[in-house]
């Protein structure tokens, strides 16, 4: 649109500039009594040969002439005699945020991060950091201040979050309560009202009338939350909730809200759980039975060990393990959660076993196999090559019952051959049971993964490794990455690793890096070229790690610590 | 000019700060670009002088880094570099570093600048001190002579430039606006061809805007005949320039497009930036900025240029104040001026403009076309305004999504917003820095509605917040 927009601004609101006299000119002296402004527009649409003005034409005047004359005066006279229109209903104001304000540095580069938006680049990577990879980093290290987000930039954060769903959650918790009140105004935004908990001012669990309004009137997303909300203050008024309106619910509904007790399970979740198993939808039954088969005391727990612990013995020599897997799949199994079906491919019964050992408490295997330990019992050969299938089962185990003595014995010694290779136990299991150990040993025992194996299995064990890597891993991802740069390869094969390294790595390796960025000589045997690419992936390394560090500094409260930077 | 105040000031000490390095950039792309390059990492042998001049190596892909320097008291930049942006990234990652924290006692230290720095710096100054000396004044006679004689075969183009407007005109009228429709757009192409060949660049603009007004959605007509009205009174004053005012002849010579310097006595003043804001028309990018003086309680506009992608050179951060002359251009109703003499560089202060409620400013927009009836809209500033959307939504132009309006805070009176700042990003970051509480704001107050450019949030020293 140019600036020639329809005139809007006379007393009655929402007039558009049509072929009407403009309401604006009542107050002003009439120059031209003669001709209304329809009349005018009215000989001009047509054209004065057909439809003569109703002005008066000065003599040697074209007629046409003297209609833009008069038009002219009538413009002008329009436009000086604007009103302001009625105003629209005034809107409630946000709820305030109480939060300390963002020290003025942090909120410039939250600007900066959010203008960042991915493909605006170029394609190859540069020696640049990449901005859009940070904004988590900085959402979670803001809101661990407890900062007040800066509302001039609450539109972009809204626009960023509503990309990228991983972003959701802390992007609206720092967003605060102004957010939720543009979300009601903006239709992109809706996701904030979904998505966040206590988008819409959930009642208090004690204000039990309330509770149950909602429930029984809300969408199914506030239910959700109201859920999960009342479960956090009163497990048993939220159990009580459910069981009201489970046989109303449809089997998709009652589904995600059986997933939803995964939060906080416990004991007393049992007997709600085990109704759950003779449910009508299927997916129902399979979610309650995983469920308790978490718990270790539940009943089902007690009798899939009992189907469990005839098939896994001691051989008769007592050095090995033997195993007989069940014949059969009997109604009663199929109720307590195991598929009878195997997928193609797979022996029917040892698809039963591995359901059967995965949901059986793990404590039951130490007194089953002659008192040992999990780490002596994980060292015994198993006879006829059912290791494989028995080790997956416990592994499963173990990261269901979030057992870390178990996970530690499936896990082994990092630095153990077999650990690198495909073993008894694949890297993605690795992963699973390394995030059930203590944060400290994780790292610890991928560091001295790394240290024997290289990085280029390592990456899916890094991904559950918490921020910022711990000293001894970050050295270790460091040194293998200058091993790696020694032995002549391209840095893109590790590209996976470097751009996981900038996000994670602690800024105060940045220092030993340094030294990394310079271009060293071609080693004999090393790819052409490769030398100068990993001077220039070790400085944006070095860059992002600045970055980072300058990020963490600025959130700093003026007047605390004055000096943090390194 | 403004380069012997300038470097004294540098001799104090006086490093920019980020914000101000920032503003420099030619767009978003280079100012993150520029953003990351403004840490140590890449920097080596950086240094700066006292007269103003900061220079470094950045290091860069290829093997041989990039030679920088920049004389703060032009700005003026010099990089080895083959960017065409300007200032490059390498310019404004060295002046961050240089504005940093860590900028004066480590990284950029005071030094004597390295030869490749100090030959350009050298040349730079040089250029300066000719400049700086009178012209000659030998043949002036001659020369203004020469000047007037230019001057009147421009007009006499312009006058038939003019007159063969009206004709046009004339005939669009005769024949109706109806036919205008199916005529198209090369009707209006060709006229505006011929306004160009007639070296009369105000009237082609407007002529080319004509063109799109057919067919542009409900009350077409109506918005047609206004501006052909308000073109042909500007093509009647032109012809008989003679018989007006002063004041309105100047005027009329601006809106032509024809010549004009800022002659104004200077004025100096304590200059607030209001706004800065970019448009792009064709290959040139008219850059916008709206200045309040603390003192005199005028707010002026100064223009500047960018031919060809290049950003135009001036740039003022939003919320700055400035201790500057300014000098007006003539014309009545005219708030163009040329940026003076400055005497310090530009520093935040909680200066803001005298506001006005929604009805005065409608009647300021009113009083302003008494002195140039072809304005479009005129600089207000809003005191404790509400954005509200407005009920019902999408209806005023069919631009999809509903209108807004700034509200008196008591919720009597409204100014709509105007179309195309609908559709902005900073249409919502005003809803956002309001959360339904009265905001003052600073915009253009037209016909067309308002479109709002800065905003101040509601709590006592507020910064203000660039919507542009």
């Amino acid at each position: 649109m140019n600036a020639t927009g329809p005139i809007t601004t006379g007393p009655h609101p929402g007039t558009t500039a049509s072929a009407q006299p403009s309401p604006g000119t009542t107050a002003i002296a009439q120059p031209c009594p003669v001709a209304t402004w329809e009349e005018l527009v009215t000989s001009a649409l047509l054209g004065t040969d057909r439809r003569r003005p109703p002005v008066a034409v000065p003599p040697g005047k074209d007629l046409s002439a003297a209609l833009l004359d008069a038009a002219a005066v009538e413009t002008v006279r329009r436009r000086a005699g604007l009103r302001p229109a009625d105003a629209a209903g005034l809107p409630e104001r946000a709820a305030p945020d109480e939060r300390p304000p963002l020290p003025a540095a942090a909120r410039r580069r939250l600007a900066l991060l959010l203008a960042d938006r991915p493909g605006s680049g170029s394609g190859r990577r540069s020696t640049a950091p990449d901005l859009t990879e940070l904004l988590p980093q900085w959402l979670a290290a803001a809101n661990d201040h407890g900062y007040a987000a800066p509302a001039e930039l609450l539109p972009a954060l809204l626009d960023a979050a509503r990309g990228r769903t991983d972003l959701r959650p802390q992007a609206l918790r720092f967003a605060g309560p102004r957010a939720l009140w543009l979300a009601h105004l903006n239709p992109d935004w809706k996701f904030a009202l979904r998505t966040s908990p206590g988008g819409n001012a959930l009642p208090r669990a004690r204000d039990i009338e309330g509770v149950q309004r909602l429930w029984e009137e809300g969408l199914f997303a506030e239910r959700v939350a109201l859920l999960a909300a009342v479960r956090a203050d009163a497990p048993e008024a939220a159990r009580e909730l459910l069981a009201g309106t489970w046989s109303t619910e449809r089997a998709e509904d009652r589904l995600m809200f059986l997933d939803s007790l995964r939060a906080g399970l416990s004991d007393g979740d049992e007997s709600f759980l085990e109704r759950a198993l003779s449910d009508r939808s299927r997916n129902v039954r399979a979610t309650a039975a995983e469920l308790l088969s978490a718990l270790p005391n539940s009943a089902l727990a007690a009798r899939m060990a009992d189907r469990a612990s005839p098939c896994v013995a001691m051989d008769e020599t007592r050095s090995g393990i033997t195993v007989e897997a069940p014949h059969a799949c009997d109604a009663a199994m199929e109720r307590d959660g195991v598929v009878s079906q195997a997928p193609s491919g797979r022996g029917q019964r040892a698809w039963w076993l591995g359901q059967l050992v995965e949901a059986t408490p793990l404590a039951t295997w130490p007194s089953r196999l002659g008192g040992r330990s999990p780490e002596e019992i994980t060292a015994l050969p198993v006879r006829d090559d059912w290791r494989p299938e028995l080790h997956a089962a416990w592994c499963r185990a173990a990261v269901r019952q979030r057992d870390a003595v178990w996970a530690r014995a499936l896990l082994g010694v990092p630095s153990a051959p077999e650990a690198g290779g495909p073993g008894a136990v694949s890297l993605a299991e690795r992963a699973k049971l390394l995030a059930v150990l203590p944060a400290a040993e994780r790292a610890e025992w991928v560091a001295g993964f790394i240290d024997a194996h290289g990085l280029s299995e390592a990456f899916q064990l890094l991904g559950v490794c918490n921020l910022p890597w711990s000293g001894t891993l970050g050295r270790a991802v460091v040194d293998a990455l200058n091993i790696a740069r020694d032995a002549g390869s391209y840095p893109w094969s590790f590209s996976g690793v470097m751009g996981l390294a900038e996000r994670c790595l602690d800024p105060a390796e940045t220092s030993r890096l340094e030294s990394l960025t310079a271009i060293s000589d071609e080693p004999e045997d090393g790819a052409p070229g490769a030398v100068g690419y990993w001077a220039e992936a070790f400085q944006r390394l070095v860059g992002t790690l600045r970055l980072r560090a300058a990020m963490i500094a600025e959130m700093t409260p003026p007047g605390a610590a004055a000096d943090t930077r390194p | 000019m403004a380069a012997s105040n300038v470097e004294d000031m540098n001799q104090q000490g006086v490093r920019w700060t980020a914000d101000q390095v920032l503003a420099l950039a030619p767009d978003a792309a280079s100012r993150k670009a520029g953003s990351k390059l403004g840490a140590a990492g890449p920097w080596s042998e950086a240094g700066s002088s006292s007269a103003g001049a900061v220079w470094g190596l950045c290091k860069g892909s290829g093997s041989k880094p990039y030679q920088t320097v920049v004389d703060t008291t032009g700005p003026a930049y010099k990089c080895s570099c083959p960017s065409r942006k300007f200032p490059c990234k390498h310019a404004l990652g060295l002046l961050l570093l240089w504005a940093g924290p860590d900028g004066a006692d480590g990284t950029v230290p005071e030094a004597r600048p390295p030869e490749w720095a100090e030959q350009w710096l050298a040349d730079r100054r040089e250029r300066a001190a000719e400049q700086d000396e009178p012209a000659p004044s030998a043949g002036k006679g001659g020369e203004a002579e020469g000047a007037r004689r230019r001057a009147e075969r421009r007009a006499e183009r312009a006058t038939a430039g003019a007159t063969e407007l009206e004709q046009r005109l004339t005939d669009l009228l005769r024949g109706g606006l109806a036919g205008a429709e199916s005529a198209g757009y090369e009707m209006w192409e060709e006229t505006a061809r011929r306004m160009v060949d007639a070296q009369v660049p105000g009237l082609a603009s407007r002529v080319q805007e004509l063109g799109s007004i057919p067919g542009s959605g409900a009350g077409w007509p109506v918005r047609l005949l206004e501006e052909c009205a308000l073109l042909h009174l500007l093509d009647q004053a032109w012809l008989r320039r003679e018989q007006l005012p002063g004041p309105l002849a100047a005027t009329v010579r601006t809106r032509l497009g024809l010549p004009v310097s800022a002659g104004g006595p200077p004025v100096r003043d304590q200059w607030l930036v209001l706004a800065q804001y970019d448009s792009a028309e064709g290959k040139l990018t008219t850059r916008r900025i709206w200045l309040y003086g603390e003192e005199s309680g005028r707010t002026a506009l100064l223009l500047s240029f960018g031919a060809a992608g290049r950003a135009p050179e001036l740039a003022l951060p939003v919320g700055l104040v400035l201790d500057a002359e300014l000098s007006s251009y003539p014309g009545a109703g005219q708030l163009r001026a040329a940026l003076g003499e400055r005497f310090a560089v530009p520093e935040p202060r909680p200066l803001r403009p005298t506001t006005l409620d929604v009805a005065d400013a409608t009647a300021a927009y009113g009083i302003a076309l008494r002195d140039d009836p072809w304005l479009e809209s005129w600089p207000v500033t809003l005191g404790g305004v509400v954005p509200v959307q407005e009920e019902g939504g999408g209806g005023r132009g069919g631009g999809g999504g509903g209108g807004w309006q700034l509200a008196d805070a008591d919720g009597k009176f409204a100014l709509p917003v105007a179309d195309k700042a609908v559709s902005r990003p900073g249409l919502w970051k005003l809803v956002a820095i309001s959360g339904g509480a009265p905001v003052t704001v600073f915009g253009e107050c037209g016909h067309g509605g308002f479109t709002p450019l800065t905003a101040w949030p509601a709590e006592p020293g507020a910064e203000a917040i660039s919507l542009s």
